[in-house]
């Protein structure tokens, strides 16, 4: 199609344009002036250029929630998505089913981060917590204030809970957008469990799996909330994530250079991964033109 | 190849059906012979489409019984039927090369490549489709997909019979002949049992040794060509072969002959007998003269080789064919061919002679 081109659109831009402005841009600048100044309080600030910057890319703490953060978010999707799209599968396409289905699937996405936080945080407890002392009783020592593995276990647990649903209704969605003659002509062709699944059913899936990968990596990859309210970040620094090492220097230690300078990181890696996602996975697509 | 029958098959969509009306197939009971082409001709949503998924297994039906070749299959699976089927909107598998996509079905039975290989290759060219082969089915226009669906459907020779759901509804009107063609070639060749559906009589005409005539969810005739258009066995038969349909008026019968309106047509044999009759006569049939039943003429239309005229016949709405030389007088007047009528109670035909 021919498009037209006409500069007056660019007023139509302007109000998305302020608003941006506002509720990002102008936030995000604060944060960029933090980033290359240093302060001792009074509103006093030196510049410090790339100090921050170097401080943060250099030390090994921050190397340490980089790559517990990265593996939390692999080990996330490596579960989430599979399991997302397994559920989908069996979920009913018809009857009363349905609706009970959804509606079970929808009630872990509608609680609080730091309720759910709670609730794990209780559950696993090992006197009062039904899941913790269960295990105890059954011999297992568990207790994820100490061990590193058990705080690991948990906190992957509770995300997959709370946010696998969400998978699979974009699954369910894209599945019960396919047409029952690609069923009929799958049976007629003779073509296999796998074969529906692997030539009809994912690839009809493709979209909704591309914004699943998406809103999985960038979500899990800021958690904050849950794993806070369960472990602190702890036993030790086994779950502190960028995002709660983050707020530990930020707010714990007041030191806003080397916080701000890390946020751009921070916000600069997740920017960088979901263009790699989103790239890989469309061109994926369009390669199967 | 085989012999397909189906005793007194019944099938409703919903769980517990009360009246007939309930019934999407109100009772099928039939056989197509092996071999045969036939045509399935009926309006949209007379059950065209519930009967073909009854025959390949994909819906079972309520009551009744299929058979092929004498063997039960009722409860068999449309894999075990080994039975293709081409719908009416195009299915292709997107990820898949065109290849592929016709290689499908054969692949999953397991047939040795070389064969996938040669079988594929030939329909492909069957279809003009060569150039294509190692495309990806996805950015193909509706048109070509089409023509996939109906490969993946043809490269199954060895099939009981294959079941065509109006597969041309999309394809243009040229590629449709060629393609009619083409199946019609592949059917002597092969000798496939081989129904084809459509709502378009002319297609159903030309293609098939046998038509079937469905109307709520039953089958109301199965002739050749020549026995819909002389013997149309229900009125609805009538009124959808034939252009124009046939003239259905309601008469009154009395022994020997009938009353239309204060018009008398002479029905030798005919008795009289309970029901809603009608006599129905094809436009063919109907000759415009100085004599016979008065006509008040409201339109002329002119199709070349002849003209159509319509007309009211004691208030009822008749067509008559007239020859393009034929005359139109200025008070015109009708008569019916004898052999020309036809009688029916509660629209299904009675014989009346012979
Ligand atoms: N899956 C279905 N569920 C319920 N009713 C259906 C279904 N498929 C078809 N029907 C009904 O059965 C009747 C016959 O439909 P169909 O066999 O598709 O007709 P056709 O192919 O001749 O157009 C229609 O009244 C239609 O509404
Ligand atoms: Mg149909």
């Amino acid at each position: 199609m021919e498009k037209t081109y006409n500069n007056k659109a660019w007023f139509l831009v302007l109000p998305v344009l302020v608003l941006v402005a506002f509720s990002a841009v102008i936030p995000l600048m604060t944060v960029v002036n933090y980033s290359v100044q240093d302060t001792f309080g009074n509103n006093v600030f030196f510049w410090a250029g790339t100090e921050w910057f170097e401080q943060v890319l250099t030390s090994s703490r921050f190397h340490g929630a980089l790559i517990r953060s990265l593996s939390f978010s692999l080990v996330i999707l490596a579960i989430q998505i599979p399991l997302g799209i397994f559920v989908a599968l069996n979920m009913p396409r018809k009857g009363i089913g349905v609706p009970i289905c959804l509606v079970l699937m929808a009630l872990p996405l509608l609680i609080p981060w730091n309720v759910v936080g709670t609730i794990w945080q209780v559950f696993g407890r090992g006197d009062i917590g039904l899941l913790g002392y269960t295990l105890r009783t059954l011999g297992i020592s568990y207790n994820y204030a100490t061990d590193p593995w058990h705080a690991w276990i948990t906190v992957v647990v509770m995300d997959v809970w709370h946010w696998t649903s969400l998978v699979v209704l974009l699954c369910y969605a894209g599945l019960v957008s396919i047409p029952d003659a690609y069923y009929q002509a799958a049976k007629i062709d003779g073509a296999s469990r796998w074969s529906v699944f692997r030539y009809i059913q994912l690839p009809k899936m493709n979209r909704v799996l591309l914004i699943a990968v998406l809103l999985r990596f960038m979500d899990s990859f800021m958690i904050y909330t849950e794993p806070f309210v369960v472990t602190g970040g702890g036993p030790g620094s086994a779950t502190n994530f960028l995002s709660i090492d983050l707020v530990k220097m930020a707010i714990g230690q007041f030191d806003l250079g080397p916080a701000a300078a890390m946020s751009i990181v921070y916000f600069l890696i997740i920017l960088a991964l979901s263009w790699v996602f989103y790239t890989v996975m469309t061109n994926y697509d369009t390669a199967n033109r | 190849m085989a012999r397909i029958e189906l005793d007194h098959i019944r099938h409703a969509y919903m769980a517990n059906p009360q009246s007939a009306d309930d019934y999407a197939l109100k009772e099928v009971h039939h056989q197509w012979s092996d071999g045969g082409a036939y045509a399935l001709l009926g309006p949209s949503g007379c059950g065209k489409t519930t009967l073909l998924n009854i025959i390949s297994g994909l819906l079972k039906p309520s009551e009744g019984q299929i058979r092929f070749n004498g063997t039960d299959v009722t409860n068999l699976s449309t894999e075990e039927r080994n039975i293709a089927q081409v719908f009416q909107f195009p299915v292709v598998y997107d990820t898949m090369t065109v290849f592929d996509n016709l290689a499908f079905p054969l692949r999953n039975r397991g047939l040795p490549e070389a064969d996938v290989k040669k079988r594929v290759t030939e329909t492909l060219e069957m279809l003009d489709l060569s150039d294509r082969a190692n495309k990806r089915a996805r950015g193909l226009t509706a048109d070509q997909k089409q023509k996939i669906s109906l490969g993946r459907g043809l490269v199954r020779r060895d099939v009981n019979a294959i079941l065509f759901d109006e597969p041309l509804t999309v394809i243009d009107p040229h590629l449709k002949w060629v393609l009619r063609s083409e199946l019609k070639k592949l059917h002597r060749r092969f000798g496939f049992t081989m129904v084809y559906v459509t709502h378009d009589q002319t297609e159903a005409l030309t293609f098939a040794d046998k038509v079937v005539v469905m109307y709520e969810g039953e089958i109301v005739q199965i002739g050749t060509p020549d026995e819909l258009f002389r013997k149309p066995a229900h009125t609805f038969v009538g009124y959808f072969i034939g252009s124009p349909g046939m003239n259905i008026v309601p008469i009154k019968l009395d022994q020997g002959r009938a009353r239309l309106g204060e018009h008398v047509i002479d029905m030798p044999g005919a008795t009289p007998m309970p029901g809603k009759m009608e006599l129905g006569i094809r436009p063919e049939f109907v000759t415009l003269g100085r004599e016979g039943m008065p006509v008040s003429i409201s339109k002329v239309e002119d199709i070349g080789r002849h003209r159509i005229v319509r007309a009211q016949l004691a208030d009822h709405d008749i067509a008559v064919v007239v020859p393009e030389d034929g005359d139109i007088p200025a008070d015109p007047r009708v008569t019916f061919v004898p052999e020309g009528i036809n009688l029916y109670a509660d629209s299904r035909r009675v014989e009346t002679r012979g």
